[in-house]
Parts: C-alpha cells; structure tokens; sequence
C-alpha cells in the first residue's frame, strides 16, 4: 500500500512546510517498500510539481477545479486520491492548511491521525509516532490503531532533503461537491520574503526589555542580516508593540527553528513552551537570573541595547568574509 | 443564536508537567485545572459577546467524568447560560468529536464554537472532525467572526497571513488569539454559576481510533554556556562552527 502526501500551495508553488511533508513520505514509504504519491491542486506550476521528485516524490496527482483553501473540498480530494493511489499511510503537514483539512480526511475514513507528529513513525511495532504534547513541555508516542494511518508533521520538526529526480504530473479528477465556504480575501502579512514563523529556521524575539516599539529596529535590523523572522513574547503583543502574528509562546505559536534569539524577554514557562523545540537558543538579557537562561544554549548578560548591534556587525563581517 | 461552546479541561499554564504509571499517564497530584485557554479567551467569550447582539443563547459541552465539573462551572461564571458532560472520559480526539456530534444533532445549533487546539495536547483536531461528523462546514484558526443575521464573515489565520471568508449557519469554528479579550468572572457570576443547569449525558458507543502508549520529557539542557557581551565574534563563531545553525 503507497504512502500518500498533501502538498499545500501558495502563489504557485509549494509550500516550504509540504516539501518536508513529502519528504516525510518518502521515508515512510522507503521503509514501507512502497511509493510516495502527492496529492496537490489550484494553480501549483507544473514546474514546482514536477520538482517534488527531488523530495521523494513518485507521482503527482493535481486537481485544478479547487483554488480556494476549502477544507471540505480538499477533504474530499485527499480521499479520492487515497483511493486511486491504494495509499494507507496520509501525511500532512501540521500547518494552518493541514490542521483544517486532516481532521476531516481522519473523521471521513476513521483513520486515525497522529496531529502534531516530531518523528517518523515506528513501524516495527504497529504504527507508534512521536508527537509534541503539553505545548512543546512533553513529548507522546501514540499508537494509531485503524488500518489508515494519517499523520501531520509539525513544520521544520524533521527538515527536508534535496537529492535528484523529477516525478510525474497527472491531472486528477474527482467529485468535490459544492462549495460551502466563499473566500473574500487574503492578506498575506509577513513582508518580502520573511519566512512565516511556523516555518522559519532562523528568528529573532525580543520582549518588554526592548521599552517601546520604536527600538525595534536592532531587532530587525539583526533578523535582516540574518536572514531570520521577526517575533515576540506575549505582553509585547498585549500591548500592542507588534501584531499578534508575531506573538510566540504557549498561547501564541509554537515555533521549533534551527536559532531562536530572545532579547529583552525573562523566559517565563507559557514562553518556553513556545520555543523549547528550537534546536539552539541564544538569549540576551540584563538580568543573569533571568529563568531563560536555565533553557539557553548560549547566553549573553548584558543590555539588548548594546548587544544586539554588537552582534549584527558581527554577524555582518561573518556574513561578508563568507 | 443558538450555539454551542466545546470546552476542556486543561492543566494550568504554569504547570510542570510530570507523568506517571511508567510514564504512561499525566501526574495529576498537586495541578491546578483551568478551563482551556482558547476554550475560554476565544470562543466562548465571541460566544457569549454574539448571544449579547443578537439574542439567543450559549451551551457548553465537555466530555469528561464529574471531576471536570469544578472547571465546567468556571465556564459558567464566565458567562453561559447552561452545559452539559458527557460522561466519559476523552480518550482520543475522534471518540470526543463523536460525542460531540452525536448530542449536536437534531439540536439546531448555529455555531459551534471551540477554541482552535488544547493546550494539553495540542491536535486541532476535534472541530473538523465534528464537522465532518455532522457534514457541517468548517473554519479552523478564525480570530474576527462577526455575524449578519445566519451569515458570518470570518477571518481565519493561514499561512503568512489572514483569509477573510463568508459561510452561512450552521456552521463549526475553532478559535485562535483575537477573536475576544478574556473575560474574568465577577462574583456575581460566580454565584450565579452554582446554581446553573450542568445536565449530564450518558456517552454514546464510539471508539478511540488512536492511544498514548508512552510520554517523555525533553531532555534536559547542558548548562548554559556565557559569551561575553563585548565579544559577539566568539559568538558567531560559536554558532557557525559548534551550533552549526549559521
């Protein structure tokens, strides 16, 4: 039985966070001695479809009937290409499109679903896969017990491989019934080209001891040399010092980057279990009893103020020389 | 307006977690029991602002034992008018959506309204699999709903940004930060919270497609290693060649 991925789409190509659902697939599938068919639809360019053969991918099945993030129709689709594809293994990712639509495939087929997946499934004892629980503070092993298994894998939580290949693109048609959700609009909000939090390898948080909103530049003006996301802890995005997407922490969104920087921000518990999936974590802070220590790789005592531009032009030379 | 607010028992923000039965269950002893954050912040506070519009009236719904009843009366001081349990206890995410589902039915619920993932074990998945279960639509991560007679206009969070979108009652919707400002409740409403209807429901056959075989904690830090603030070069170096993250 294959192992069937749904790959997301935005502007035309696909998601960063579905590139590592497929290659997600394509391990399971490894292991299973199976193929890792994908499932995507809307205006995916041909180009960023075919690609998915350098993340694992065998086949392609798009639909280009449905556009909008309809999580009733794309449901619907995932089931029928389940179907064509004889798959018994569904991987999503667990972004925003992952956790409106595997929900559905899961109640749909009764299937159990592993939502919030960190690890490849164990195979060797039925279907046992690791997933982030209590907001980031603990980890579960939960055994799926149907004979479809559906898992959502949390973004950058296993990362994703480049290697050769290109796979083939099919149309697929399948009945999607009528649409119950209109969409009216959509705001995209981060700027440029900042990877969306969720999804970013490199971020830069800072907090109350920033003093205002107006100091923000040495945070972004770090974020930019590196290449890294804006953040936030909660009170800052209370006060309304920056937006509410920013806000990272137990109540805001759980993010596990490669580098997590925190300046100005004491490292209360509902934090932490934003961000103690973060690979490395440096933090910067004037109080060396600061409890985010406690969770920090690295750790510098001293003033956001003075460090922050220290270490962008530090990182600026790094960065020049290469 | 007639909805219905899934609300579940977590543990409070601050908690250390531990577990036990050879890390097979959650150490309850010494925990204090909060009312799920979005639960609570989200979606039974736009419930209840909704109701204060336009009429109509809020019902929560929890599945659990009568231990969840201290947190269920919580809700009501906060403001609904009545609830119910489920008794039984949340084994996995289908088995409640199921509950769910099977006590919505035939009720002529506009909106159901849940906040948009617990805070214990962070799925997301109850609110599309009930409407799955009761082929309602479904809106996931909403932060601004705001009604027209049966027609709701409803921002959801997606990727990088924010999908502004229309659907017609009856409807289901999780609830994410901005949809309402908590509500703390008065002693008025405290009081007035005893004496509610907390109705308890037998739970219908149903059964858990997934289970918890094992729980860990992450492993534990090395202590911290401190750079001085006047030497960021040894910092980038350290991240570029010990971190490797640079």
């Amino acid at each position: 039985m294959a192992v069937l991925v749904f790959a997301d789409v935005l502007d035309g190509k696909v998601t960063k966070s579905s590139l590592e659902a497929v290659h997600y697939g394509s391990k399971v599938a490894a292991e299973k001695g199976t193929d890792n068919v994908v499932v995507s639809y809307g205006n995916a360019d041909e180009q960023s479809l075919a690609n998915l053969g350098k993340y694992g991918a065998s086949k392609v099945l798009v639909n280009r009937t449905v556009s909008d993030m309809d999580p009733s129709k794309l449901a619907k689709l995932v089931v029928a290409a389940k179907e064509a594809a004889g798959a018994d293994v569904i991987v999503f990712s667990q972004d925003y499109t992952g956790k409106s639509v595997a929900p559905l495939v899961s109640a749909k087929l009764k299937a159990g679903l592993v939502a919030g997946a960190v690890d490849y499934p164990n195979l060797a004892d039925g279907f046992v896969v690791k997933k982030s629980v209590f907001s980031g503070k603990a980890f579960a092993e939960v055994k799926v017990n149907t004979d479809v298994k559906v898992v959502a894998i949390i973004p950058n939580a296993v990362g994703k491989e480049e290697g050769e290949g290109s796979a083939t693109v099919e149309e697929f048609s399948a009945d999607l019934g009528d649409s119950r959700i209109t969409v009216k609009e959509v705001k995209l909000e981060t700027s440029g080209d900042m990877v969306p939090l969720p999804e970013a390898e490199l971020v830069v948080s800072a907090g109350r001891g920033l003093k205002g909103p107006e100091n923000w530049g040495i945070v972004e003006d770090l974020a930019d040399v590196l290449g890294a996301t804006t953040a936030c802890s909660r009170p800052v995005a209370d006060i309304g010092w920056r937006p509410h997407h920013e806000h990272v922490g137990q109540t805001g969104i759980a993010i596990r980057p490669d580098l997590y920087i925190a300046a100005g921000i004491s490292g209360a518990i509902q934090h932490l279990a934003g961000v103690n999936g973060s690979k490395v974590i440096v933090v910067v802070n004037t109080d060396p009893e600061a409890p985010f220590f406690k969770a920090a790789d690295y750790g510098v005592v001293g003033d956001a103020f003075e460090v922050l531009p220290k270490l962008t032009e530090a990182l600026r030379k790094f960065k020049s020389a290469g | 307006m007639k909805i219905l607010v899934g609300i579940s028992k977590a543990p409070d923000t601050t908690t250390k977690i531990k577990f036990t039965d050879g890390d097979t269950k959650f150490d309850e002893a010494g925990v204090q029991f909060i009312v799920n954050p979005y639960d609570e912040w989200y979606a039974l506070v736009r419930a209840l602002e909704l109701k204060e519009a336009a009429g109509g009236s809020v019902t929560t719904i929890t599945i659990g034992g009568a231990e969840a009843d201290p947190v269920i009366r919580k809700a009501l001081a906060v403001g609904a008018d009545d609830a119910v349990r489920i008794d039984a206890q949340p084994t996995d995410a289908f088995f409640v959506a199921e509950q769910v589902a099977a006590y919505a039915k035939d009720k002529g619920y506009d909106i159901i309204l849940m906040g948009k993932e617990t805070i214990n074990y962070n799925g997301s998945q109850v609110g599309g699999m009930v409407a799955e279960l009761m082929d309602l639509p479904y809106v996931s991560n909403a932060s601004k709903m705001d009604m027209d007679g049966s027609n709701a206009t409803i921002e959801r969070d997606i990727q990088g940004g924010i999908e502004v979108l229309e659907v017609a009652t009856p409807f289901v919707v999780s609830a994410a930060k901005g949809m309402a400002e908590q509500r703390i409740p008065n002693m008025r409403g405290i009081m007035a919270a005893r004496t509610k209807k907390l109705e308890v429901v037998a739970a219908v056959e149903a059964e858990a497609l997934t289970e918890v075989t094992k729980y860990a904690l992450p492993a534990e830090k090395g202590s911290v290693k401190l750079i001085d603030p006047e030497n960021m070069d040894e910092l980038v170096e350290l991240l570029h060649k010990e971190a490797k993250v640079i």
